[in-house]
């Protein structure tokens, strides 16, 4: 049975006079190496010269603050609980009194690491926070000398008040509704009202 | 006397500094036109335009850490490169680099010495280099660094061969002097060598690709089985000087074919363009412009060298062999024996 047409058929025969002296064929291969020397390289000059990069490109992390500048992060750990590769690890403070402008919700991360060499930048992370605190960016991590200083703390992940970066390419409606979608855990659990009535009782 | 001397050691410092600076050159354009063969665009950082590249690569050679073997036997293992090195300079003694310049009436050769044997000054040269590879090989103590000088010597001393007769016959036929400036001036009318000897021309080419152990000769040195080959073991400048020297040999190398086969520093229609510019013979500005067409014409060959090298894959030893003994042997003798016939029918050699 045939499968494909592709098949040849293999001879042995042996190699004429012409074949034997090579100097043809190794002329032949020359011509073609140099007929490369008047191709223009496709070479991209990187940090001069970039690439364009998808709008929903998944780089470096941001930990987003509210219209207010409140931190999101209420230190849930979804995106802990996500994360295929371990990357995320944080720890929980209490919110005190008149820290309200700082953190949103009543618990917040005291601290939050992500590993950026276990990092595979899949997104699920984004896709667990149900406060819309993580979201992946189009910018790219660094290059580091020591493997330490690759563990992106708070000081690195969380937007500067005075220098917000824009996630609405992020959030789309599609992106929303989906996180209002009443079959997903995340929204019973962490509906507000849901607890604040569960506490109530 | 004093002034002899003076003009010696200009010339010999002259030189040094155009071989060391030639060859740092050719790295960076080796590694240019491999891009360039490849649709890539080649180091570009250092510099203006990657022009302090040689400067950044010799710089981290000298700051790596230095490395002896224990077991290496020491002496030997640092004559090794320098031995290599030497040989690989030393070459250029009797290569006519340009005119003889006329100065007060003193006629200043631009060639450090002619020695009236320099065809064979050159293989004794080239054969001695091979001691540099196979000391530095053999003193490392390390069985791929022992295989790779192995390789070197068998290679070189197979390829010397028909080498060595292709010069026989362009001996015979540029009119039986062993003198490379002789050899030189008998081209001066722009008739290269090449033209009596186009055969010849093609042994000693393939020659010097083998004794210079470049691509697709570089079996000592082939990655793909033993590692590293003979600089196995060798760390910091050491195998800087290695990688610096073949670079030089195929410097001189390139000089060496350009002088014995295409004329040197002779072009064609050279004194007729002289004569246009109103330039005396024997002056310093026609001297300088023979000099920059022998600088052409080498360029020229480290081109061709570096074209092949990045177009051909690499032999297999039994092929290598083959081609030494079965190919090139028979084929330089053939060449001699032409070349004697048509001597003899040009009233060259008389019987
Ligand atoms: S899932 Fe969101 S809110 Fe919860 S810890 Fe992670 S980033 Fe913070
Ligand atoms: S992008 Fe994926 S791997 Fe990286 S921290 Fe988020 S969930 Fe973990």
């Amino acid at each position: 049975m045939q499968l494909t047409n592709r098949k040849v058929v293999v001879s042995n025969k042996e190699q004429s006079f012409a074949e034997r002296l090579y100097l043809p064929a190794i002329a032949k291969g020359m011509i073609i190496t140099a007929s490369h020397l008047f191709k223009k390289p496709p070479t991209i000059m990187y940090p001069e010269k970039k690439r364009p990069i998808a709008p929903v490109y998944r780089g470096q992390h941001v930990l987003k603050r509210d219209e207010n500048g409140a931190e999101r992060c209420t230190s849930c750990g979804m995106c802990a609980v996500a994360c295929p590769a371990e990357a995320i690890t944080m720890t929980s403070g209490e919110r005190k009194k008149g820290e309200e402008h700082l953190y949103r919700e009543e618990k917040y991360a005291a601290t939050y690491e992500i590993d950026m060499l276990r990092c595979i930048f899949c997104g699920l992370c984004e896709e667990a926070c149900p406060k819309e605190a993580i979201f992946l960016t189009d910018r790219l991590v660094d290059a580091q000398f020591e493997r330490k200083d690759f563990i992106y703390g708070k000081d690195k992940l969380v937007e500067k008040i005075d220098a917000r970066i824009d996630v609405t390419k992020r959030q789309t409606q599609a992106v929303l509704d989906f996180k209002k979608l009443p079959g997903l855990k995340h929204n019973e659990l962490f509906d507000a009202k849901k607890l604040n009535k569960g506490h109530k009782h | 006397m004093i002034a002899f001397i003076i003009y010696k050691a200009i010339l010999c410092v002259g030189i040094f500094v155009l071989l060391l600076g030639s060859a740092a050159y050719a790295t960076l354009w080796e590694r240019k036109f491999a891009a360039f063969l490849q649709d890539r665009k080649g180091p570009s950082r250092a510099g203006w335009g990657g022009l302090l590249q040689p400067l950044a690569d010799g710089v981290k050679m000298f700051m790596k850490e230095e490395i002896i073997p224990n077991v290496s036997n020491r002496a030997l293992f640092i004559l090794g490169p320098s031995l290599f090195m030497v040989t690989a300079v030393i070459t250029s003694a009797v290569v006519p680099w340009a005119k003889p310049v006329n100065i007060g009436g003193h006629v200043y050769d631009m060639q450090i010495t002619d020695i009236n044997i320099g065809v064979i000054y050159l293989l004794g040269v080239a054969s001695i280099g091979v001691y540099g590879i196979m000391i530095g090989g053999w003193s490392s103590n390390n069985k791929f660094a022992l295989l790779g000088a192995v390789r070197a010597s068998s290679q070189m001393i197979s390829y010397e061969i028909p080498m060595g007769i292709a010069l026989i016959a362009l001996v015979i036929s540029s009119g039986g002097s062993l003198s490379l400036k002789t050899i030189v001036e008998g081209q001066d009318a722009g008739f290269a060598n090449i033209l009596w000897q186009p055969l010849g021309f093609l042994i000693f080419f393939i020659c010097a690709l083998a004794e210079t152990n470049r691509a697709p000769f570089d079996l000592p040195e082939c990655e793909t089985e033993l590692v590293g080959g003979y600089h196995t073991e060798y760390s910091s400048m050491k195998l800087g000087l290695y990688l610096f020297a073949e670079y030089i040999n195929m410097f001189i190398s390139s000089a060496v074919i350009a002088t014995l086969y295409f004329g040197g520093y002779n072009f064609p229609f050279a004194h007729e363009l002289y004569a246009k510019l109103g330039l005396a013979e024997g002056s310093a500005m026609v001297s300088l412009i023979g000099f920059g067409v022998l600088l052409a014409k080498i360029f020229g060959f480290i081109c061709l060298f570096m074209w092949i090298r990045w177009t051909l894959p690499r032999f297999r030893y039994d092929q290598l062999m083959n081609l030494g003994w079965k190919t090139l042997l028979p084929l330089s003798l053939f060449n001699l024996l032409l070349t004697v016939v048509v001597e003899y029918f040009r009233g060259n050699i008389h019987f």
